[in-house]
């Protein structure tokens, strides 16, 4: 157990703790290497909204902001400051609903985003794959065939377009589903089966979108890691042995092929999230998506970096979670 | 009675890609006939046919493989087999394991890597058997493992805990459970150090001699031959060249290629050069024309060039197919 | 090499779609030169005209014609896809080389980072970068960004490509015969590294010009310049599903879903050829 933990939890968690220092340090360094300077733009913005303002005050103004921002001192010390208030929680507050935390629109948006992306890649990942491990074995099948192709053409389609050729499709040509949205603008959100039903209603695009590319993605690799893993020699032991399809299936290859599938899903996490945030736009989906889009039209400078802090920490996040569910279909990475 | 009768079997693989079509023979006209009670040993080089012939011989034919004509009959205790014309179902239920089992090349990867060894057990007897009593089942393999020569407590490990000699032995045990009539053991010993070696020979003997069945032994390697095989046949290039008892083959081979075989095996107190062979295998998807050694054989005529050598049979016991035999019959 | 083209032509499905698709792309993209109209324009033409025969993709709202539209924005789409795969390959061989040839602590280090770079979220982190550079991030920028985040998946594939060379003979030939890391490294390692990189080559550009579509159509980079992804902006921005303007995001999606598919099929079907199992049964009977 101890070996375990020394060979792969330990890494594991190092990587976890590099990947939001990259990140972190990136988000930190990117605004500063901009030409804009954000205190100036705020100082300009108020100026020629017409409102007077002696000198002092404009001054006084500049230092708040200067401190609000975290750009006050050397470089070095604005790093550890801005370290220190992303420990503590605090993301500053929202520029264009002043003085509303950032952290709090944050919390609003994230269920949302979380829930869509949950039950889009749950669905996508296992039925796609189950699909996969079946189309190795069924391969005139029609059915199987129609699947296949549908999904080597949609997979290199960007979220976007597939969002919009179903927006326009569903919503427009033939009005199942309505066209943005979570819920009817002024609904009360409460806990009610009605509300619930509404939801659903309006999720159903935006995951459907989401899950047809990662269906066919995740059908794609299944497939072609079955048709490696059937001519593995365990495989064609099993068969030689006269084991039951079914059994070699499932216990054989299934079990073996879906070690690289999670791999696979912790890499592509980064890729779904950002698919995950274009979908919202689209849609109109409250999430961290259409909030990204709100804080870039009204330059909502802190927003922003909340956003990208908090999207970098929980891809991170939920990688480390998937690499702790690892060793547990995979005694080889138990027993080192 | 005899087990097995293979008769003229030919079996090729054809593949067609981007519009090129080849056809490997790899298996072109072999009879042989296993008896009850034997070890039979194959010998020949890589690339000779041997795994397609054991493919065949052991009903595993998938495509691009195909038989061409021949045919495969078993005699078993209780029923006969046309293996060519057999039911999927049946062939898996009732000849599968339990008459007929394979003992793969490489052994070191046959065992399901995610699943304990004792689970892979419970596999095999679930489908063949039915697992009414699970402890039985567990005092049964526990007690078959530890006859053959394994802690019993391997059972509870996964492959991957296990060492290359330690993981063939298991596959050994896992062929075994059901005492079938025929092992087919294919390149068993390789990639295994001589001791590691000495000890899975061991235990085939040991099971055959337990059981009374027949061994079919497949390995280039002609010392393990030599150490447990009753009778041997050597095969080249899709065909069978000579078959005799394995003192016969080894004091008075007939063959140029068996010949060749035997003369190159080291004798402590030789120190004779020994020559090797000219010339590489022939590709099978375009094999030489008449007999098939013909390119490296040192005592070749010009009959050789055009027409294929049949099977002559010198004693009872002895088969070569060699024109150089012609007027030597007994 | 022709003879490669008429092989997959004859024989392979993906191959002659693909073929086709790309062809359309490419002469749409050369035409941009001949184009009659400057792209920056407006109001030139009558606008929201319906697709016709002498307007092949309609006019938009800003009187623009769509085709000549088109034509300049596919060949600046493709411009960055190859920009972007040719900065990222760069980084990407330089790395997996390094990392895969020195081996040790520098390795660690490098494939620390490099998976880092894949655990990232790219987009958020791009959307940070365009919204300071406020709609000034050029195409050239742009793409030169998008190679800087889009070398860690072949940088791991390259350096596993090198850990197994690094077994071979040749290598310690080389090493012994006293040519230094990085002459072993370029001359030995190299050729061998190509057809990897030439296989993720058009998957780079597709993820790169995927990215471009999704940064316009938010409005953050510089609108000005035709993209695919600027044409949907530009039709959000008019609304023109509400207006029933179909046609102005009707051109640039099929466009983008012909590009797309085209270069997806190009390489899955030359994946399939270069594939040394198939390459096997390809030698001649």
């Amino acid at each position: 157990m101890r070996k375990f933990i020394l060979n792969y939890l330990i890494p594991r968690i190092g990587q976890y703790l590099m990947v939001i220092f990259v990140g972190v340090t990136l988000t930190f360094i990117i605004p500063r290497l901009s030409p804009n300077d954000p205190v100036e733009t705020q100082v300009s913005q108020m100026m020629m909204s017409g409102s007077h303002v002696s000198p002092e005050e404009i001054e006084h103004l500049r230092e708040a902001l200067t401190e609000m921002y975290g750009l006050s001192g050397s470089p070095w010390e604005q790093y550890l400051a801005f370290w220190g208030r992303l420990l503590r929680g605090d993301l500053g507050p929202s520029l264009s609903t002043f003085p509303t935390p950032v952290s709090t629109l944050l919390g609003r948006a994230m269920p949302w985003t979380f829930g869509l992306l949950l039950t889009a890649v749950l669905i996508s990942w296992v039925i796609g794959n189950v699909l996969g491990a079946i189309a190795s074995y069924h391969e005139g099948n029609p059915a199987i065939r129609l699947v296949d192709i549908l999904s080597q053409a949609v997979r290199p389609i960007p979220y976007y377009i597939m969002a919009l050729v179903l927006l326009v499709v569903f919503a427009y040509y033939i009005p199942i589903f309505p066209f943005s949205g979570a819920y009817p603008p002024g609904m009360h959100v409460e806990l009610s089966w009605s509300f619930a039903m509404t939801v659903i209603r309006h999720s159903i695009l935006p995951a459907l979108s989401l899950i047809l590319i990662g269906l066919g993605g995740w059908f794609i690799g299944m497939k072609s890691l079955t048709s490696n893993i059937i001519s593995e020699d365990y495989v064609v032991y099993a068969e030689n042995a006269g084991l039951r399809q079914n059994t070699i299936l499932y216990q054989y290859v299934m079990r073996n092929a879906l070690l690289p599938q999670i791999t696979g899903l912790a890499l592509q996490l980064g890729l779904i999230f950002s698919g995950a945030l274009i979908m919202e736009v689209v849609f109109g989906y409250p999430g961290m998506g259409l909030l990204t889009l709100q804080a870039v039209m009204a330059n909502d400078y802190t927003l922003i970096m909340g956003i990208t802090l908090l999207s970098i920490v929980g891809v991170a996040t939920s990688v480390l979670i998937l690499d702790f569910i690892y060793p547990l279909f995979d005694p080889r990475v138990r027993h080192q | 009675m005899t087990l097995l009768q293979v008769e003229d079997l030919r079996a090729y693989y054809r593949t067609e890609v981007y519009g090129i079509s080849r056809s490997v023979r790899a298996v072109d006209g072999v009879s042989l006939v296993l008896n009850h009670n034997e070890i039979y040993g194959i010998a020949g080089e890589s690339s000779c046919g041997k795994t397609t012939l054991i493919k065949v011989i052991s009903g595993t034919i998938k495509p691009p493989l195909r038989v061409e004509s021949g045919s495969v009959r078993y005699n078993f205790k209780a029923f006969d087999v046309d293996m060519l014309n057999i039911d999927e179902d049946d062939l898996r239920l009732n000849v599968r394991w339990k008459e007929i089992s394979y003992v793969m090349q490489g052994s070191m990867s046959v065992l399901n890597p995610v699943r304990k060894i004792i689970r892979t057990f419970e596999d095999i007897v679930k489908t063949h058997q039915g697992l009414p009593d699970k402890k039985l089942f567990l005092e049964h393999t526990r007690t078959h493992v530890r006859t053959l020569g394994l802690p019993a407590d391997v059972l509870n490990l996964y492959p991957h805990q296990l060492s290359g000699g330690m993981r063939q032995r298991v596959a050994i045990a896992l062929a075994t459970v059901f005492h079938p009539s025929l092992i087919i053991a294919d390149e068993p010993t390789t990639a295994l150090d001589v001791v590691v070696q000495r000890g899975v020979l061991h235990m085939l003997k040991a099971i055959q001699e337990q059981s009374a069945n027949t061994v079919l032994l497949v390995t280039h390697d002609l010392a393990v031959h030599a150490n447990v095989a009753d009778r041997v046949g050597i095969m080249y290039a899709g065909r069978i060249v000579e078959e005799a008892p394995t003192r016969i083959i080894f004091n008075e081979p007939r063959h140029p290629y068996t010949q060749h075989l035997i003369q190159s095996l080291p004798v402590i107190g030789d120190k004779s050069p020994k020559a090797s062979l000219s010339g590489a295998p022939p590709s099978l998807a375009n094999p030489p024309s008449g007999c098939r050694f013909h390119p490296r054989c040192p005592m070749a005529m010009e009959i050789c060039l055009t027409e294929t050598p049949e099977m002559i049979r010198l004693t009872p016991q002895h088969r070569v197919a060699c024109h150089l035999m012609t007027g030597a019959r007994a | 090499m022709l003879t490669v083209i008429r092989d997959l032509l004859k024989y392979d499905g993906r191959f002659r779609v693909a073929f086709v698709f790309l062809l359309m792309i490419f002469s749409l993209a050369v035409l941009s030169v001949v184009s009659p109209h400057d792209p920056g324009a407006t109001f030139k033409v009558p606008a929201d005209v319906p697709p016709s025969l002498s307007r092949p993709f309609g006019t938009n709202s800003r009187g623009q014609d769509l085709f000549w539209w088109m034509a300049f924005a596919v060949r600046n789409s493709l411009l960055l896809g190859l920009v972007t795969a040719i900065v990222s390959r760069v980084i990407a061989i330089f790395v997996g080389l390094t990392s895969g040839y020195r081996g040790g602590t520098i390795d660690r280090v490098l494939m620390s980072i490099n998976d880092s770079f894949v655990v990232l979220p790219v987009l958020p982190i791009l959307i940070l970068l365009s919204f300071l550079f406020q709609g000034r991030l050029n195409l050239m920028s742009l793409a030169i960004i998008l190679g800087l985040f889009g070398w860690p998946w072949d940088a791991r594939l390259i350096r596993a490509q090198v850990l197994s060379l690094k077994e071979r003979a040749f290598t310690r030939t080389s090493v012994y015969s006293g040519a230094s890391p990085f002459r072993t490294s370029m001359k030995e390692h190299f050729p061998f590294v190509l057809p990897i990189v030439f296989a993720t080559t058009i998957n780079n550009m597709l993820w790169a010009i995927g990215f471009e579509v999704t940064l316009s159509v938010l409005g953050l980079s510089d609108v000005t310049i035709p993209t695919i992804g600027t044409a949907i902006y530009w039709a959000n921005q008019h609304q023109a599903l509400v207006a029933g303007i179909w046609w102005w995001l009707g051109a640039p999606i099929i466009v983008a879903i012909v590009l797309f598919l085209g270069l997806y099929l190009l390489f899955s079907s030359l994946n399939e050829y270069i594939d040394p199992r198939t390459r096997l049964r390809r030698i001649g009977a």
